[in-house]
């Protein structure tokens, strides 16, 4: 195997990088390639054992910049899964092509960043409330690699300065929170060395079993997300009692394992966040925001012991222009895949994009592999639904929280679809009120009730006619009297008697025009209810008629005789009482037929 | 603005203008129905802007739960449900037991916007279920008090119960109970009712038939409907206001509406079985008798008319005898005289204290206080008897059904605090009334004496016109343009109303009876003190909507000086157990919080609100009211693994487990009788100080409540009591505790499994127990320990 003839000039730094990373291993390797044979090698294996190729959710290989630069953006280096022949099957391994092939005594130096999830046990698997939470990792002191290595050294950063306990091997020295094995140096190839070390860990082991993030983009200037978590305390199980008098009494020594809250770095200008489950809001977040970032610290419903599990939502608004952008006629959304949260690790995360109705031509680009597919959503007033792309991915650890795209054609036509949708709705359903208000949709033209009503809305509009002349008839009452309050005081008889004949014209008139109109009535047989009582207001009417005739005429006489004010009131006095009455007798039955 | 102007200048365009003027007041009243129903609904919003989206209190967890349900699986799962989360391990059917109306009105509110493609949750729905049907219930107020009396005493009684704090408080957003559509469908009811009366037409008899058959499906209050309709058909007919009328608004009710009621799986048999349906029966008799006398009466001479009432007053009444014989024996054969508990704690309202404690313990069953009247109705308390004394000015079918209707819900809510709901509609109607018969009394009489004194002193030539402008406008709801000429007075009138008359239903008619009108000042003075009165009304039912009635009870907020807490502690605790346990486990708790648990922590409980099964309930208070040892047995038969109990000691919460203690006492008791009532008072008081009884400081309740409570403040102070704890330092010896929410306002604690116990002791304990816990084996195995 050719490959054995490179030699390797290695430094291994393996960081347990827990201070940032609860449930994760971050393994960085820094190492400089040398080829010693004497072909042309433009591959490089890694190799890692099959326990943490399992857990692996990330690895990255980049170019090493030497200190002290500015850090370019580094391109990585493409690293692939590779099955090479004659290798021990218990091993995986991933080869990284170097940028040009290494002719025989070049060298090339690069790291590569490989995160492990769930790789640090708990011992003992179950701790009370008071316990602190122990934590064992495993690993190798040598490099593993199908490589001879020629210098190589290993050093475990923990977070905490307690060990519980760790493999002593030659050459380890430990400082702090940090034990260095090595430098080895010229160990053969698959040289292996187990180590362990034990040691105290109370980060959040905060697990994401799985999220759902919704992203939905309204083309009216809001993109939505929605992420459903369910979370569980990964590290050990809690046993026993829990007792909220120690955990608030003392929360860092009973309870030390647990963790309360979590901090969300949403996009800068984030708007409407909620926060809430099944049951409704979870009042106990806070969320402060400046023009760089908004971080939202949400505090689950109760501390979160180990094994404990809680399930949640948040969903925030973000402005459309800081995430959509257009290329040659096409619309992308360049948005980040994984969650806000810091310091979780999710395994298995599913991204739904919700483009508006109407979109076409979807296309998804992301820097790793995705499982995807697509499905359509019918939401709010939606005809034949929006097209959905859904991305998948399990293992997610912070790394893989990177941008995104989404390509897709939509026409800003569309936009109007579901308001003019709403217009022609409403209008129709006005039209169809009206249709209904003016049509006669009776089924049986012939059936007695039908022309029973007919007939009452006959008798109904003569009513209402006989009503109009009988109150014409009044002010032509008024009139008069009004013209004998005129003789009271300019003493004109003359201007009366003129106003006498024209009311007497008048009220001929209008006693003409109700005949025909009573007349009908009579004969009208769903009348008969009313009749009496129009035929009284009839009867009062002429009367009333009368009397202010009579009134009149006498009041006109005093005048002509010259008679004094006061004996013309004399005379009218008790004509005018009756006048009243009667006046009111009309008014009432108006108003009782009015009624009907 | 053509058509006002040529009212008042030309005389032949009246009748136009008397057609406009209709058409106006119709729009008018249309659209301050619409405002009314929008205040119906939007004064309910107060509890989703101050707290949140989210169903209330106890019941109505129970409801969405099972709207969820319906939801998910369909009717026809929904009629077979199953539910084996609850009363474990009896369980309990649902479709049969559960009035559906209101969760197949919010289910089909949601089918309906599901399918328009508008995704709103349930829970959205079933939250504002209750403010649209609130709305609903003002629009058919409205309705029924314009056939009683007119459309102003209409739109008034509509406004008042748009806003009545009785009916807000059951029916803010949230409060997803039945009674949030029972009390639209039973004001629809009663106006279809009073519709068919003064119409006599079959068509609104059969939409009567089926408003009361969605009445059946919503609320066990129908039977309200069917005894009081009954009641006024028989006022009727004494009253010798038999007309065919009225037999088409009774008869077809009793039998569509029996038949339709007995559709309804949970009355059944029940709609021609019990009591509380017997007087509809024997009215719809004694209406047929009358109806047959009635027409023998037509078709015979007088005389011969004569001889035959003596017949058949001679064989009618043996053959009344007889079924009336019959009727008492059939019922007094049954133990309850076929009432059902509640319905006999009406009729007697110390029953229930006497014999089902589980009924009296319930707050909103017991008698109300003079207090709570004055916060449910406030003003209209007032109003009511104006009210009545305008029903019977003059007295009709439509007003004497009124009367009747306030008479007996007032027995009614005097018996029960929670029937104050069904006093409400009655009280806004009655109050509609007197409310716009005063208006129009004190309009009609200001008018009178602007226009009276006008005459007299004006001599004018705008005069002339004025009667006639007046007698149009008068009636006239619409903002007429008062540019137009000559109309003076009436203007003035007009103004008056238009200041007075805030409540719009002032239609103020030409009322110049002499007799009636009231001097111009005090009329005014009168105005003024009523629209006072209504303000005054609309402050409190704003203060009642917004700070009463709005908490939703499942989360608590106290202002203090450094702002507002909230206090979350029972979804705290019952996500707690939603995620945390095994989804089969059993919680043991009260019955108050049973159907809280299976709705938000989806875990099967023992006992919940629906209270049907007395001895289940008194199992759970016997072991709540046991030492450790024994409560532990009876838990660990029924299989459950959580206790959850509600504590306030510490935050001053005090509808707590604690004192709600003696009730655990007095159900258990009742069952089963080793637990004794005097074993926990001392000298007649309940108390858990130093002063307590042995048996009280030793009872499991005592006990979960007050584990570790006195490391808290070295004292034990509870707050809710004002006291400091009898016994301080105790340790559990069967239960752990298993979680304490953040203000410990509910305490779960688990069963420790059987295998930790010592053996010196079970024998020891054993001999005791069973010779306390002897009564409850009677009922069979139930309490054997498998461990003994």
């Amino acid at each position: 195997m050719k490959s054995f003839r490179f030699c390797f000039l290695m430094l291994t730094i393996a960081i347990l990088a827990s201070p940032a990373l609860s449930d994760l291993v971050l393994s960085k390797v820094d190492r400089r390639v040398e080829n010693a044979g004497p072909e042309k090698e433009s591959l490089v294996l890694l190799a890692f054992p099959e326990q943490q190729a399992k857990n692996m959710a990330y690895l990255m290989a980049t170019p090493h910049e030497g200190k002290g630069k500015v850090k370019n953006p580094v391109v990585a280096l493409p690293v692939e899964a590779a099955n090479p022949k004659d290798m021990p099957a218990a091993l995986t391994f991933y080869s990284v092509s170097l940028p040009k092939g290494l002719a025989e005594g070049d060298s090339f130096t690069f790291d590569v960043l490989a995160v492990f999830t769930h790789a640090l046990r708990p011992i003992p698997e179950q701790i009370t409330q008071a316990d602190i939470q122990l934590v064992l990792y495993q690993d190798s002191a040598h490099y593993l690699s199908p490589y001879a290595v020629k210098v190589q050294s290993l050093s475990v950063k923990l977070p905490d300065s307690r060990i519980e306990s760790y493999t002593k091997l030659e050459n380890t020295k430990i400082h702090g929170s940090e034990i260095k094995y090595g430098p080895y140096e010229n160990l053969p190839s698959f040289s292996y060395s187990p180590i362990a070390v034990h040691f105290e860990s109370n980060l959040p082991f905060a697990v994401a079993q799985e999220l759902v993030r919704e992203i939905e983009i309204s083309h009216w200037g809001n993109v939505q997300v929605t992420e459903h978590y369910k979370l569980i305390h990964g590290g050990a199980q809690s046993k026993g009692e829990f007792s909220r008098l120690d955990f608030l009494a003392r929360p860092n020594v009973r309870g030390a394992s647990a963790f309360r809250y979590l901090v969300a770095n949403l996009p800068p200008r984030a708007h409407s966040v909620y926060y809430r489950d099944e049951i409704g809001n979870i009042s106990t977040s806070h969320l402060r925001g400046d023009s760089k970032k908004t971080e939202l610290l949400i505090e689950p419903r109760y501390p979160m012991f180990g094994g404990w599990r809680t399930a949640f939502t948040i969903g925030y608004g973000l402005p459309l222009q800081d995430f959509l952008y257009e290329s040659d006629g096409k619309r992308f959304l360049n948005i980040t895949f994984s969650s806000p949260m810091v310091e979780l690790v999710i395994d298995a995360l599913i991204v739904k994009v919700v483009l508006p109705e109407g979109s076409s031509d979807i296309s998804v680009a992301a820097s790793f592999p995705v499982e995807q597919w697509q499905e359509t959503k019918i939401s709010h007033l939606d005809i034949d639904g929006r097209p959905v792309v859904v991305l998948k991915k399990t293992n997610v650890v912070p790394q893989h929280n990177q941008f995104f795209q989404v390509y897709y054609h939509f026409s800003q036509l569309s936009m109007l679809r579901e308001p003019l949708m709403l217009i022609s709705g409403f209008f129709f359903f006005f039209v169809a009120c009206i249709v209904y208000m003016h049509a006669d949709i009776s089924i049986s033209k012939s059936s007695a009730s039908y022309l029973a009503k007919q007939q009452w809305e006959e008798v109904q509009a003569v009513i209402q006619q006989v009503q109009n002349i009988i109150s014409r008839c009044l002010t032509t009452h008024d009139n008069l009297e009004a013209s004998l309050r005129d003789l009271s005081r300019t003493g004109n008889i003359q201007a009366c008697k003129a106003a006498r004949k024209a009311a007497d014209g008048l009220l001929k008139e209008l006693s003409k025009e109700l005949k025909p109109l009573l007349t009908f009535l009579q004969s009208s047989p769903s009348a008969a209810q009313v009749l009496p009582k129009v035929e009284e207001l009839v009867a009062k009417e002429r009367e009333l008629q009368e009397k202010v005739m009579v009134k009149h005429s006498t009041v006109v006489d005093g005048y002509e005789k010259k008679l004094g004010a006061r004996d013309i009131e004399n005379r009218v006095a008790l004509q005018q009482q009756k006048l009243t009455a009667l006046r009111q007798e009309v008014d009432d039955l108006l108003e009782f037929i009015d009624e009907i | 603005m053509a058509a006002p102007e040529t009212s008042t200048a030309a005389v032949p365009t009246l009748y136009t203008n008397n057609t406009l003027r209709n058409a106006f007041g119709g729009v008018l009243s249309f659209f301050i129905l619409l405002l009314i129903g929008v205040m119906a609904f939007s004064i309910r919003l107060f509890s989703v802007i101050k707290y949140e989206s989210v169903i209330h209190e106890f019941d109505p967890y129970f409801n969405y739960r099972v709207t969820q349900f319906l939801a998910k699986n369909g009717i026809y799962e929904f009629w077979n449900w199953f539910d084996d989360r609850t009363w474990y391990p009896l369980g309990r059917v649902i479709g049969g037991t559960v009035y559906p109306g209101l969760t197949l009105t919010a289910g089909t509110i949601w089918w309906l916007l599901n399918s328009l493609n508008i995704p709103l949750s349930v829970e959205t729905v079933c939250v504002f279920t209750a403010p649209i049907f609130s709305a609903f219930a003002s629009w058919a107020t409205y309705l029924l008090t314009k056939e009683v009396k007119g459309t102003g005493a209409g739109l008034t009684a509509a406004a008042l119960l748009a806003m009545v704090p009785s009916y807000i408080s059951r029916s803010v957003a949230g409060s997803y109970d039945n009674e949030a559509v029972a009390i639209f469908a039973l004001i629809f009811t009663f106006y279809l009712y009073i519709k068919t009366l003064n119409t006599g037409s079959l068509f609104y008899a059969t939409l009567n038939s089926i408003s009361y058959f969605y009445m059946v499906c919503s609320w066990g209050g129908y039977t309200f409907i069917i005894n009081l309709i009954p009641m006024h058909v028989l006022l009727c007919i004494v009253t010798g206001r038999f007309s065919s009328r009225l037999y088409i608004a009774y008869a077809p009710l009793v039998v569509l509406g029996t038949l339709l009621a007995a559709l309804v799986p949970v009355v059944g048999f029940n709609a021609v079985m019990t009591s509380e349906h017997f007087a509809s029966f024997l009215v719809f008799i004694i209406i047929h008798v009358v109806a047959f006398v009635y027409y023998i009466k037509g078709i015979l001479s007088p005389k011969m008319f004569k001889v035959a009432v003596t017949l058949v007053v001679s064989v009618g009444l043996a053959v009344c005898c007889a079924v009336i014989a019959v009727l008492i024996a059939l019922v007094a054969s049954s133990p309850t005289k076929g009432w059902s508990g509640r319905s006999l704690s009406l009729l007697d309202p110390t029953y229930a204290s006497k014999y089902i404690p589980i009924i009296a313990s319930v707050s909103e069953h017991q008698p109300p206080t003079w207090p709570s009247y004055f916060m449910d109705i406030n003003v209209l308390a007032f109003l009511v008897p104006a009210g009545i004394i305008a029903c019977f000015l003059p007295l009709s079918d439509a007003s004497s059904f009124v009367v009747l209707y306030i008479a007996t819900s007032v027995y009614f809510s005097g018996v029960m605090v929670r029937l104050m709901l069904v006093l409400a509609p009655a009280a806004c109607i009655t109050s509609g009334i007197a409310l716009s018969q005063a208006f129009d009394v004190f309009t009609g009489s200001i008018k009178f004496q602007l226009s009276g004194a006008s005459s007299n002193t004006e001599v004018d030539a705008a005069e002339t016109s004025s009667s006639t402008a007046e007698s149009q406008t008068d009636a006239v709801k619409t903002e007429k343009p008062e540019e137009t000429a000559k109309n003076r007075p009436s203007r003035k009138s007009k103004k008056k109303e238009r200041e007075h008359g805030e409540k719009p239903s002032t239609k103020a008619k030409a009322e110049k009876k002499r007799l009636l009108a009231l001097p111009l000042e005090s009329s005014v003075i009168s105005l003024l003190l009523l629209v006072l009165l209504g303000a005054f009304y609309v402050v409190h039912c704003v203060w009642a909507a917004a700070e009463a009635y709005s908490a939703p009870s499942i989360v608590l907020t106290s202002r203090s000086h450094d702002g507002l807490h909230v206090f979350d502690d029972f979804r705290e605790a019952y996500a707690w157990l939603r995620h945390n346990t095994d989804v089969d486990d059993k919680v043991a708790s009260w019955w108050d919080y049973g159907y809280q648990t299976t709705a938000m922590a989806n875990r099967t409980v023992i006992v919940d609100n629906n209270t049907w099964n007395n001895t289940h309930i008194a199992t759970v208070g016997t072991a709540m009211s046991s030492p450790e040892r024994a409560a532990w047995e009876i838990f660990h038969s029924l299989d459950v693994k959580y206790v959850l109990v509600v504590f306030g000691g510490l935050v001053g919460y005090p509808s707590d487990d604690i004192n709600k203690f003696l009730w655990m006492v007095r159900i258990g008791g009742g069952v089963f009788p080793h637990i004794k009532e005097p074993d926990y008072l001392r000298d007649g008081q309940y108390r858990i100080d130093s002063q307590a009884t042995p048996t009280m400081l030793n009872c499991l309740m005592y006990k979960l409540s007050y584990y570790r409570f006195v490391e808290t403040d070295g004292k034990g102070f509870d707050r809710v009591r004002q006291t400091e704890i009898g016994k301080k330092y105790f340790k559990l010896t069967h239960f752990e505790e298993a979680f304490t929410t953040h203000h410990w306002m509910v305490r779960i604690y688990k069963l420790k499994p059987p295998k930790n116990r010592i053996r010196g002791k079970t024998k020891k304990s054993k001999s005791k127990t069973s010779s306390t816990t002897s009564s409850p084996k009677r009922g069979g195995t139930k309490k054997k320990n498998p461990w003994q």
